[in-house]
């Protein structure tokens, strides 16, 4: 399995690569390193979101509340910031991951105490959450001046040629990397999603498990609510509208199964940065944004039946021969 | 309609069978399901086959239903000779079968539940609703019941579905009737009413073949009894005729006593003490001890709350009442993982859908129910959990390309290694094995149980929960059974007999 991964991961950078090089082809510097920090630093929002995504799938379920619960939280502390200009940004951070994280665990109480389908309560909380931060605001907006320099800049202050916002990406990858792969909760909820009765019966508590995915989910798009009314520069109810679909698109075109338990890391990073590339990609050859929407889809479906294909093949090895030659296979 | 039985034959004894099987055998690859079995059904006659699990009712069942063909013999039906190549062909005879769980639709309504699949069409090859509605009241009426047709099934109450399921069984003009433990989910009142519907099925003639593990039912509502045992038929008659110990004898046969022996391990100190352990409606007043190295069987007909008991023991479900004791010390468990922190671990019965995480390498799967233990602060320590693994992979004989495949791609045998090697990675005080040998064939199952044996020869304690009798005689140190959920007898090695348990187990004394 890891090896339908790697070579799925493998698969999907080079396809990347191929679209990069095809791209600069038609539109020079496209592929300079400046371009390709740029692309990434675009995308930075949508890895965080995809990561969040993806631990709430892995667990059978979905949240589709991510970008309304961004849209509310980055409201929040825009007002805040616009209110109180002299809290530093650091407790503003810390307010966006502890708002996030409260209306991520609403939903996790709701799927884990009433058992109610994740795809159910995160509709009705994403209608909700939009709904809060319409009242918060009553509708009016949070502009740029009335926000302060450091709430603002931060996130654009070049280190290393990439922006304090890509390096926000960099380290949420690494730290949800470590956790899927080497804390108790992220194989707990790999075990949890792959066969929920086994990880049960192995002393895993599936529904916790999926509660702390979904209070995961909200953190990180509560970080990203600020970092989105920082990049942009403006914060008003519907910014995001839809971006959950990116970010559950991400995950699948990532590799990551939308019946739980399998999916990596690399793969959903590797899954939003396709989507960057296209978006930035397209309009410098001059393709339509629908295009663009179309073209996602597109993926999407392909994605799918190639997981799904995927999936399929895994056999159980019960040919003598064939077992002795996965065997000298791995071997070698 | 089968104007020929509508007067009531009430004295079985003259008239001729509605309905004969002559010397049908049935074969598996390794498995001979049924062996040159004679029965017959009369009309106006309730027959009750009795035997034990595997001895081949299902089979028969299957025969007499077209499911499957029989290798040799022949089936008569009024004394012509029929073959009943489909379910279709079977139903055109008069043949129906009332399973144990009925396929209906909760969201259909009663009648269309009763005439799925053939319900009266108009000519334009619609569903013709007045007639499937007066034709489902009239069934139902047949039965003497009111329930209404146009109600959705999830509106009725158990009984009431058994009702429409019977319904269902006799609207394809059914002579011979098949039961097939009708009463396992019913309390007792509803066993009360279907027996009368089974009296008034009787008293329309039609031949009924009941089967059921309980002598107490069988005695109350049957005429005549047919026992199988391995396949075979070993007897019938007239059920006035044959007291309980003859049929018990017959059903659990002689053979039994010295097959799969356990290997003679000296009993150290008490390990576990279960006082009173209670659920609000699964089992009550469970209480035993477990020493070192002892095994204790759990006998029980299926649905007897042996599994349940188990998984509230192992945290799945939380007891309502009771103690227990684990080496002195008065513990709680209140989850899975209590359980296997306190050294007590469940091997489910269905192994392969609840033992592993298919997707998952080999190595996570071994390690999983040990992570609590090897994790530090919440990391895992990957050297560890190798080694673990690597151990238990060793000691099984686990074959695999490598410890990082996932379990899914190994064969049946080997994800077996993996679930049992999972569960002794945590190093267990007490283990539980729900069925350790069900569907296994006879060859793995004596590997099995020299492995116990093993197990228990090392100072492990099991619970070893078993619907087979020569597995339960032959390893048990003691025999726990259970009946409705409550313990019906302990018994010692010494003691222990197929006949005593399957009393026990049944409910006569």
């Amino acid at each position: 399995m890891t090896r339908i991964l790697k070579s799925r991961e493998i698969l999907l950078f080079g396809i990347i690569a191929i679209l990069v090089a095809g791209f600069s082809s038609r539109a020079p510097g496209f592929a300079e390193p400046k371009n390709l920090a740029g692309i990434f630093n675009d995308t930075s929002i949508l890895i965080i979101l995809a990561l969040g995504q993806m631990a709430v799938i892995l667990t059978k379920s979905i949240d589709l509340s991510v970008a309304a619960n961004l849209a509310f939280t980055g409201m929040a502390v825009a007002m805040l910031n616009a209110a109180h200009p002299d809290l530093p940004l650091a407790v503003l951070i810390i307010i966006a991951l502890g708002i996030g994280a409260i209306l991520g665990a609403i939903n996790g109480l709701l799927v884990w105490k009433l058992g109610i389908p994740p795809i159910v309560v995160t509709l009705g909380t994403l209608t909700i959450y939009r709904g809060m931060a319409f009242v918060l605001s009553g509708g009016s907006w949070v502009n740029a001046h009335q926000m302060t320099p450091v709430f603002l800049n931060t996130p654009r202050t070049l280190f290393l040629g990439l922006p304090i916002l890509g390096w926000t990406a960099v380290a949420i990858v690494i730290i949800v990397y470590i956790m899927m792969n080497r804390t108790f909760f992220g194989r707990a909820l790999y075990a949890s999603g792959g066969n929920p009765t086994a990880a049960i019966y192995a002393g895993i508590d599936v529904g916790r498990t999926r509660f702390f995915a979904f209070v995961l989910s909200g953190a990180l798009a509560g970080l990203c609510g600020y970092l989105w009314v920082s990049r942009y520069a403006v914060a008003y109810v519907d910014i995001a509208a839809g971006f959950e679909l990116d970010s559950i698109a991400a995950t699948v075109i990532g590799g990551v199964s939308t019946l739980g338990g399998i999916g990596s890391v690399i793969g959903t990073v590797l899954g939003a940065l396709f989507l960057g590339v296209i978006k930035n990609a397209l309009p410098v050859i001059d393709i339509s944004p629908f295009w663009q929407m179309a073209i996602s889809g597109a993926v999407i479906i392909l994605a799918v039946i190639f997981n799904a294909r995927a999936e399929k093949r895994r056999g159980r090895i019960i040919l003598r021969d064939k077992a002795a030659k996965t065997y000298q296979e791995a071997t070698a | 309609m089968n104007t020929a039985v509508q007067t009531p034959i009430r004295e079985p004894a003259p008239p001729a069978p509605l309905l004969e099987m002559r010397g049908i055998s049935k074969s598996f690859p390794g498995v001979r399901a049924l062996d040159q079995v004679d029965i017959k059904l009369y009309p106006g006659t309730v027959t009750a086959l009795i035997g034990e699990n595997g001895a081949g009712k299902s089979t028969l069942v299957k025969i007499l239903t077209g499911i499957y063909q029989p290798d040799e013999g022949e089936i008569l039906v009024d004394g012509k000779p029929v073959t009943f190549a489909t379910a279709q062909d079977a139903t055109n005879h008069g043949v129906t079968a009332i399973h144990q769980e009925t396929v209906l639709f909760d969201e259909l309504s009663v009648a269309e539940n009763i005439y799925l699949g053939h319900a009266p069409k108009t000519r334009f090859g619609l569903v013709d609703w007045k007639a499937l509605n007066a034709r489902s009241l009239a069934l139902l009426h047949s039965l003497e019941t009111t329930v209404d047709v146009r109600a959705k099934l999830k509106e009725l109450s158990i009984a009431q579905r058994h009702l429409v399921a019977i319904a269902r069984a006799l609207s394809v003009d059914a002579r011979i009737v098949i039961m097939d433990e009708p009463t396992a989910a019913l309390s007792r009142k509803e066993v009360d009413d279907l027996f009368q519907i089974i009296e008034r099925l009787k008293n329309q003639g039609k031949a009924i073949l009941f089967i059921s593990h309980k002598f107490d039912e069988v005695y109350e509502i049957a005429q005549n009894y047919a026992v199988f045992r391995d396949g075979r038929a070993v007897g019938h008659g007239a059920l006035r005729d044959a007291n309980q110990n003859e049929i018990v004898r017959l059903m659990v046969g002689r053979s039994v006593d010295k097959a799969f022996p356990k290997v003679d391990v000296a009993l150290g100190e008490t390990v576990l003490k279960v006082t009173n352990y209670a659920h609000l409606t699964e089992f009550r007043d469970i209480s035993f001890e477990l020493r070192r190295g002892e095994i204790l069987g759990l006998y029980g007909l299926v649905g007897a709350g042996r599994s349940e008991f188990c998984q509230s023991l192992f945290g799945v479900t939380r007891p309502s009442d009771g103690s227990l004791t684990l080496e002195g010390r008065e513990i709680t468990i209140r989850s899975p993982r209590d359980a296997i922190a306190h050294g007590i671990v469940y091997v489910p019965e269905e192994r392969g859908r609840h033992g592993t995480v298919a997707q998952m390498p080999i190595f996570q799967n071994i390690s999983l129910p040990s992570l609590a233990k090897t994790s530090r602060a919440g990391f895992l320590r990957s050297a560890e959990e190798f080694a673990l693994a690597r151990r238990y992979a060793e000691r099984f004989d686990l074959r695999a390309a490598a410890l990082s495949v996932p379990v899914g791609t190994l064969s049946g045998g080997n994800q077996q290694k993996v679930v049992i090697g999972k569960w002794l990675a945590t190093s267990p005080k007490v283990i539980i094995l729900d069925e350790p040998t069900k569907g296994i064939d006879i060859g793995s199952k004596a590997a099995v149980h020299a492995f116990i044996s093993e197990l228990a020869a090392e100072g492990l304690s099991i619970i070893m929960v078993s619907s087979e009798l020569p597995e339960i005689l032959g390893m048990s140190d003691r025999v726990l059974v259970m009946r409705e959920g409550l313990p019906a007898g302990l018994f010692d090695r010494q003691s222990l007999d197929a006949e005593t348990l399957v009393r026990a187990a049944t409910g006569n004394a």
